[in-house]
């Protein structure tokens, strides 16, 4: 039976990750290769390493991190945080990268979306959502939850599969950073219109969040940065937690 | 040890060559016929789609280049499919090394989402291809089209819907539909076993 997928998320700026790392005493605690590698060895299933650098120096080095990283593990990641335009798609990818996650830029410019398909393939693709459930309903947000759009949650999922996204990162801005569950209505109502696996993002505090996501939000997998990067969670532990739950879990 | 991959238009092949490294390994990314023949093992990998992938090996003759190989070798993901006879993606003749056909996931429920994407496991290993390991380890796949199960040539299977082939062998060539460079040790351990073949 296919796994549901556990992803750590690192936050990475100028090189070096920058939450914090209480979960394992690396004496590079700083490094998001070496970081990564711990995760990868306590049983992460996927990596996603997110560029917060806005400057152009920054780039260069996040791309050779990447480099490093696809030197250095063995389990597939995805690298986003800043990509406009299909040449920083390839730049990844050719440093390394299995997936790259867009965000703000697919808003912007949709056919974004189908370019990628077609050059490299849907399973490239990640567009990662960031919403907030309004008055007026869903709303998608731009510019790190800075900027409201028209665009509704289930109608911009729709169209992103449509386009040819291969996964779909959902983020509810209301519950990411309270730490107190996922989304899981909104999660449901994306993973049961859906064909494309869609990852939890938001709100992961307690190990039952991770179960609850997975068996009432029937998402594919879920991503969380601070439970991990504290060591609140340890991943063993999660998934050993979560296969007693009798969910579908790889150790 | 001398390690050719072959050289055509469907990428990513860096994650191969990362693995080989991590195992001591500098490999020799060649579309050429004679360094692919001496090589002492042949990684097939990629991802793409059929059709123009065959296509390719036709017009650069590296579709008889790799029938004609008598070393092990390795077909990963759609190298494994381009072995086969024939796949519905692009309904496309393939090299048929393998007489064995390619089909399309057809989904029956919901859950069933295509493509496969993310880790499962695999059981009924028949192969020193997985020396070292047991039942139900779990490998990392991206793939929307498979092989069915035969009993002379499935050497894994796994189960997507439905039973499949996981690995495949016949003489010399052996292939995966999951992704060893990617599968953690586990698949560290399956391309340390090609090699040790």
């Amino acid at each position: 039976m296919l796994a549901k997928r556990i992803i750590p998320c690192l936050d990475v700026k100028d090189g070096m990750t920058v939450k914090g790392t209480n979960f394992v005493n690396l004496r590079t605690a700083g490094d998001p290769v070496a970081l990564g590698k711990a995760y990868s060895e306590n049983g992460a299933d996927e990596l996603c390493f997110l560029d917060i650098t806005a400057s152009f120096e920054g780039r260069k080095t996040f791309t050779d991190m990447v480099s490093r990283v696809a030197q250095e593990i063995n389990i597939p990641f995805t690298v986003g945080g800043g990509i406009q335009e299909i040449h920083d798609v390839e730049r990844l990818l050719n440093a390394g990268a299995d997936k790259v996650s867009i965000n703000s830029a697919a808003i912007y410019n949709p056919s974004l979306i189908d370019e990628i398909a077609r050059h490299f393939g849907s399973q490239v693709i990640v567009c990662a959502i960031d919403a907030r459930q309004d008055p007026d309903g869903w709303h998608c947000y731009t510019k790190g939850g800075r900027q409201r759009q028209e665009l509704g949650l289930f109608d911009w999922a729709h169209e992103v599969q449509e386009r040819g996204a291969g996964e779909i990162l959902f983020t509810s801005m209301d519950h990411d950073g309270v730490k107190q569950g996922f989304a899981n209505e909104a999660l449901a109502q994306l993973a049961d219109n859906l064909s494309i696996p869609i990852i939890a993002s938001g709100g992961a505090g307690q190990m039952h969040h991770f179960r609850d996501a997975f068996t009432i939000g029937h998402a594919d997998a879920a991503l969380a940065a601070s439970v991990f990067h504290f060591g609140e969670i340890p991943i063993p532990q999660l998934k050993k937690y979560l296969r007693q739950e009798n969910i579908s879990i790889r150790i | 040890m001398d390690v050719a991959i072959v050289k055509y238009n469907a990428g990513n092949i860096y994650s191969v060559i990362n693995a080989l490294k991590r195992l001591g390994i500098e490999p020799t990314l060649t579309d050429n016929a004679e360094l692919l023949a001496k090589a002492d093992r042949v990684l097939f990998p990629g991802q793409g789609e059929a059709s123009t992938a065959m296509a390719y090996l036709k017009e650069h003759g590296l579709d008889q280049v790799i029938r004609d190989l008598r070393q092990p070798v390795l077909g990963i993901c759609i190298g494994q499919q381009l072995m086969c006879r024939h796949s519905e993606e692009g309904n496309t003749d393939c090299l048929g090394i393998f007489p064995l056909d390619v089909l399309r996931f057809q989904p029956e429920r919901h859950d069933d989402k295509v493509p496969q994407m993310g880790w499962n496991s695999i059981y009924q290993l028949v192969s020193p291809l997985f020396n070292g390991m047991k039942d139900g380890e779990f490998i990392y796949n991206v793939h929307s089209y498979y092989v069915p199960y035969h009993k002379d040539y499935t050497i894994a299977t796994c189960d997507y819907i439905l039973p499949y082939s996981a690995a495949l062998h016949k003489d010399n060539f052996y292939a995966t539909q999951f992704h060893p460079e990617k599968s953690g040790s586990v698949g560290e351990r399956i391309l340390k076993n090609f090699l040790e073949l």
